[in-house]
C-alpha cells in the first residue's frame, strides 16, 4: 500500500520553504520503493525540518538537536537484519553540532540514510550562520556575509567511508535522487541544497540558490565507496563472569588473631600486583578474609606500583590502610611512594631491598637483597621471605596458589628458594 | 591439609558483580567509552553482554543506548563524571522518551578531570538536579558487594518497569578493589520481563499510561505506529507547546518516579540498636567505614545505630523520619560539603547533625568514631 507515508494537508513550514519539497519527495521515494509506513523509522532532529514527524505515518523518533544520526544509529544496531528503513532528517545546524555522529555512522557503514536539509543557516533559532553556511552568504549573525568557509559534508562523509553520498539541488522533483540514496545497503547521505525564505532569501536578495551553491564550490554529484555494510561481529562471550574467578578452597591453617595490613611496593612491571594477588589468595586458602587494592600512576607502565592488602580472621569491612603493620619495599619508586607512611610506622616491620636507604621509622627494619632474583621477581621473593620470617602465612600456601594460578613455570622458584636460604 | 567449611570464597571486584547481575537481570547490550575508574565495567561488559559497542564519545553512548532501547534492547553503560556530564542532555531525552537503560556512575575525585584514580562521593547533588525541571531520576547507591549484586538487578528492574534511565551510583574503591567474598551467598537473580502492549488490541497510544507507565512497543514491529519524542508531547507522542494533555504527561513522569521509588523501590539498611541515641549514616564507599566504626564501638560497649541509604534519589521521605529519631547523627560522605545532609535538611544543618567529610581520601572508621564519641 503506497501513498500513505505522509499527511500532506498542513506541513509545518513557512510558505516556500525548501523543507517542504524534501518532505514530499522523500516520502514519495519511500512509497515508490514499496515500503509500508511502519517499515520505516523516521528519526528527526531539532530544527524547522524536524517538526515534520507529526505529519508522518511512519514510526517517528524525535530526539535532540544534532543527535538524530546517533539515535538512528542506535536503532539500526537494534533492528539488526530486519528489513526496516531508517531515515534521519537533519539540518545544516544539526550536521554542525553532530558532525561526529555522521562520521561515525559513515565509518561503520550503518544501514541508515541521512537527509541533510541544507538551508545554510539555523532556521528555527532565527537565521544564524552554521558550520555549513557558505562563505559570503548573509545570515542574521553575519549581515555582510559569512567570513568563513562552510564544511563540505559530502566530502567528509565520503572520506569517512560512506557507501553512498550525493549532493542535489532542492528544486523540481527530487524523488528519483532520494530513492537512489534510500536503496543503498549501508550508510547513505543526501545533501539537499535549499534556501530559507524567511531568512536566507530576505538577507540575500537577488541571489539565486544555484549561483550560491556554485560560488561556494560545492559540486553536485554522487560519491561512493565500495565497503560492506555494518555487520555486528561480536567476539565470543562469557556465559558467567563468576566462573572466571577461581574459588579458593581452604586448605591451610592460620594463627592470626587480628586484622593484619600489608603494603607492598616497587616499580611498574616488577610483579607487585601479581605478588599481592597471590598473597591475598594464599591468605584465603588459610581461611582468612582478604582485600587487595592497587595504586599506580595514570600511566601504568612507569613509576611506582603499590598494593595494599588486608588479611583478617573476620570480614574486612574497611579496606583503607593508613599506616600498615608491615611494608615490603622492593625499589626506590616504591620507597618514594610510601616514604611518609613508613616514617609514621611506630611498630611493625619494614622489609626493604638492601640497595635502598631505609627512612627513619619506628618499624623494625629488615634489609634483604630481594632483587637478586631479578627485578621482576623481587615482589614475590619479598612475599615468600615475609612468610618465612613472620609465619604470617604458611609458605606452602603461597606455593600452592602459585601452582593453582598456573604461574609456577613463569617464576624462577628454585632461584628464589635458593636466595631465601642464603 | 584438610578442606574447611565449603563456602565459595573468591577474590573479586565489585565491577564483576555489577555486570554479571545486570546481565542476569536481562541487560543485553553494553555501550562503552573508556574512563577510569569505570574501565573494569567496560571490560566485563564487553565479555558478558550479548552486544558490545564501542562509542566514539559519551553523547553517542547514550544516543545509541536510546536507539537500542527503542528497539527493545536493555542497554547499560558505565562512566565517571567527565563522561556523565556529556550524557546529561541525552539522559533527559531518554527520560522524556521513557526508554529504559542503566548508567553505572563510578565517582572519582573532581572537579573536571580531577584525579582519575582517586575515589570520591561528589556527584549526588549533580544527580539530584540532572533533569531540567528538577524531575527525579532514580538513583541507587551500592554500599557493599551484596549491593553490587542485588541493587544492579534492581536498577534494571526499575528501568524496565518504570521505563526510565536509572543511575547506579558507586565509586572507585567499590568497583576496583578486590576482596574475598563468598559467592554462594548471592541471591538468585530473576530475569526482568519487559511487558509489551497487547498488539491485537485497539488503538495504541505510545504515551497513554496504565498505572502511570505507558505500555511499550518497539519500533521494530509493524502493527502499531510508535512515536517517541524528547520534546513536551501529548499521549500520541506529538510535540505540543504546553497543552494540558502534554503538561499532564510531564507531570506523570515526575509522579511515576516519586511513587515507585518511595514504595516499591525503597531500599535502605537500618541497624537500630536498642537504646541507642546515636546514629551513623553513610552510603556508598563511606558505608564501609561506617560499618567498621559501628562494629568497633559496639564491641567496646557503646550503643550506636547504623543507617545505610541505598535508594538515594529521589530522596525517600522516610529518611528524614529515621534520622530524626536520634539525639546525635553523624553523616559520613567523601566530599567537603555534606551533600546527603543538604538534601535532608537544606541549608541549615540542625545542631545534632555532625558531618565527617574528606577530599581525596577515604573516610576512616576512626574519624567517624571520633565524631560519634565527641
Ligand atoms: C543542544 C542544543 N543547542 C541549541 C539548540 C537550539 N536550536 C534549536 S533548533 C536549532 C537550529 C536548527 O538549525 P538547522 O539544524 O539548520 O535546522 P533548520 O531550522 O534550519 O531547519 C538550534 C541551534 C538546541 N535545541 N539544542
Ligand atoms: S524559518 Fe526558514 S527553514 Fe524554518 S520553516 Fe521558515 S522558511 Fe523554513
Ligand atoms: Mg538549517
Amino acid at each position: 500500500m503506497t501513498g500513505s507515508m505522509i499527511k500532506l494537508q498542513n506541513l509545518p513550514y513557512c510558505k516556500g520553504c525548501g523543507h517542504d519539497l524534501i518532505a514530499k519527495n522523500s516520502t514519495e521515494a519511500l512509497e515508490k520503493l514499496g515500503y509500508n509506513p511502519l517499515d520505516v523509522i523516521a528519526v528527526t532532529d531539532i530544527g524547522c525540518h524536524g517538526i515534520i514527524d507529526k505529519c508522518l505515518n511512519t514510526h517517528t523518533v524525535h530526539g535532540l538537536h544534532g543527535r538524530s544520526v546517533a539515535l538512528g544509529a542506535g536503532i539500526s544496531f537494534g533492528t539488526g537484519s530486519k528489513d526496516q528503513k531508517i531515515v534521519v532528517f537533519v539540518g545544516d545546524g544539526g550536521t554542525t553540532i553532530g558532525l561526529q555522529h555522521i562520521m561515525e555512522a559513515a565509518r561503520l557503514n550503518l544501514n541508515v540514510t541521512v537527509v541533510v536539509h541544507n538551508n545554510m543557516l539555523y532556521g528555527m533559532t532565527g537565521g544564524q550562520s552554521s558550520g555549513l553556511t557558505p562563505k559570503g552568504f548573509c545570515t542574521t549573525t553575519s549581515f555582510k556575509g559569512n567570513p568563513f568557509t562552510g564544511y563540505d559534508i559530502c566530502k567528509l562523509a565520503h572520506t569517512a567511508g560512506a557507501r553512498y553520498v550525493s549532493r542535489i539541488m532542492g528544486v523540481g522533483n527530487i524523488t528519483e535522487a532520494i530513492m537512489k540514496a534510500f536503496s543503498q545497503e549501508g550508510f547513505s547521505l543526501v545533501e539537499v541544497m535549499e534556501i530559507c525564505p524567511s531568512y536566507g532569501v530576505k538577507l540575500n536578495p537577488r541571489r539565486k540558490l544555484k549561483e550560491i551553491v556554485e560560488e561556494s564550490g560545492r559540486e553536485l554529484g554522487e560519491w561512493t565507496n565500495d565497503l560492506p555494510p555494518f555487520l555486528d561481529r561480536q567476539e565470543e562471550k562469557t556465559a558467567n563472569l563468576l566462573d572466571k574467578t577461581p574459588v579458593i578452597s581452604k586448605t591451610f591453617n592460620h594463627q592470626l588473631q587480628q586484622p593484619y595490613s600489608l603494603v607492598i611496593s616497587g616499580s611498574a612491571g616488577e610483579g607487585v600486583q601479581l605478588a599481592a594477588n597471590i598473597f591475598a589468595k594464599a591468605a584465603m586458602s588459610a581461611d582468612l578474609h582478604a582485600t587487595q587494592k592497587g595504586s599506580y600512576p595514570v600511566t601504568v607502565g612507569v613509576g611506582f606500583s603499590t598494593a595494599e592488602i588486608n588479611v583478617s580472621p573476620e570480614e574486612v569491612l574497611f579496606h583503607g590502610i593508613s599506616v600498615p603493620d608491615v611494608a615490603l619495599i622492593t625499589s626506590s619508586d616504591g620507597l618514594q611512594h610510601n616514604r611518609q607512611r613508613i616514617e609514621r610506622m611506630q611498630q611493625g616491620k619494614l622489609f626493604i631491598d638492601s640497595s635502598l636507604t631505609p627512612p627513619n621509622t619506628g618499624a623494625e627494619v629488615i634489609l634483604r637483597d630481594f632483587r637478586s632474583v631479578g627485578a621482576r621477581n623481587a615482589a614475590i621473593h619479598a612475599i615468600l621471605y615475609l612468610c618465612r620470617q613472620t609465619k604470617i602465612l604458611d609458605e606452602s600456601s603461597v606455593y600452592h596458589i602459585i601452582q593453582q594460578e598456573g604461574k609456577a613455570d613463569k617464576l624462577p622458584l628454585d632461584k628464589i628458594k635458593k636466595a631465601m636460604e642464603s | 591439609m584438610h578442606e574447611k567449611n565449603s563456602n565459595d570464597q573468591v577474590l573479586i571486584d565489585g565491577s564483576r558483580l555489577i555486570i554479571e547481575s545486570l546481565a542476569r537481570a536481562g541487560a543485553d547490550a553494553f555501550i562503552g567509552y573508556p574512563i577510569t575508574p569505570a574501565n573494569l565495567l567496560y571490560l566485563y561488559g564487553s565479555q558478558r553482554m550479548e552486544m558490545m559497542l564501542p562509542a566514539p564519545d559519551e553523547i553517542t553512548t547514550v544516543q545509541w543506548m536510546a536507539g537500542l532501547s527503542a528497539t527493545g534492547k536493555l542497554p547499560v553503560t558505565a562512566t565517571s563524571f567527565p563522561g556523565f556530564a556529556l550524557m546529561a542532555e541525552s539522559v533527559n531525552m531518554a527520560y522524556m522518551m521513557e526508554l529504559p537503560m542503566v548508567i553505572v556512575l563510578v565517582q572519582r575525585l573532581g572537579p573536571a578531570t580531577g584525579t582519575a584514580t582517586c575515589g570520591a562521593q561528589g556527584d549526588l547533588l549533580l544527580l539530584n538536579g540532572i533533569m531540567s525541571g528538577g524531575h527525579p531520576v532514580p538513583v541507587l547507591g551500592t554500599s557493599s558487594f551484596e549491593d553490587c549484586w542485588s541493587l544492579s538487578a534492581r536498577a534494571l528492574e526499575i528501568a524496565v518497569t518504570q521505563r526510565t534511565p536509572v543511575i547506579l551510583l558507586t565509586s572507585k574503591e567499590e568497583v576496583m578493589t578486590q576482596k574475598s567474598f563468598d559467592i554462594s551467598r548471592l541471591e538468585t537473580i530473576k530475569k526482568v520481563e519487559r511487558k509489551e502492549y497487547a498488539k491485537d488490541c485497539c488503538d495504541y497510544k505510545p504515551y497513554k499510561p496504565t498505572d502511570l507507565v505507558p505500555d511499550f512497543l518497539p519500533v521494530t514491529q509493524a502493527e502499531h505506529q510508535v512515536r517517541m519524542t524528547a520534546s513536551t508531547h501529548d499521549q500520541d507522542g506529538i510535540l505540543q507547546h504546553s497543552s494540558p494533555e502534554a503538561l499532564a504527561n510531564t507531570r506523570r513522569l515526575e509522579e511515576k518516579i516519586r511513587t515507585s521509588m518511595k514504595e516499591d523501590y525503597l531500599f535502605y539498611h537500618l541497624d537500630h540498636q536498642e537504646g541507642a541515641e546515636k546514629l551513623v549514616t553513610a552510603y556508598g564507599i563511606s558505608a564501609a567505614a561506617a560499618r567498621e566504626a559501628v562494629r568497633k564501638m559496639r564491641r567496646e560497649g557503646q550503643k550506636v545505630s547504623l543507617f545505610i541509604p541505598k535508594t538515594l534519589l529521589p530522596l525517600p521521605p522516610v529518611y528524614l523520619e529515621i534520622v530524626s529519631g536520634y539525639r546525635r547523627v553523624v553523616i559520613a560522605e567523601e566530599n567537603m560539603n555534606n551533600q546527603l545532609g543538604s538534601l535532608l535538611f537544606g541549608q541549615k544543618l540542625p545542631e545534632n547533625i555532625r558531618f565527617v567529610g574528606n577530599l581525596g581520601k577515604m573516610i576512616a572508621p576512626e574519624e567517624i568514631e571520633k565524631e560519634v564519641m565527641s
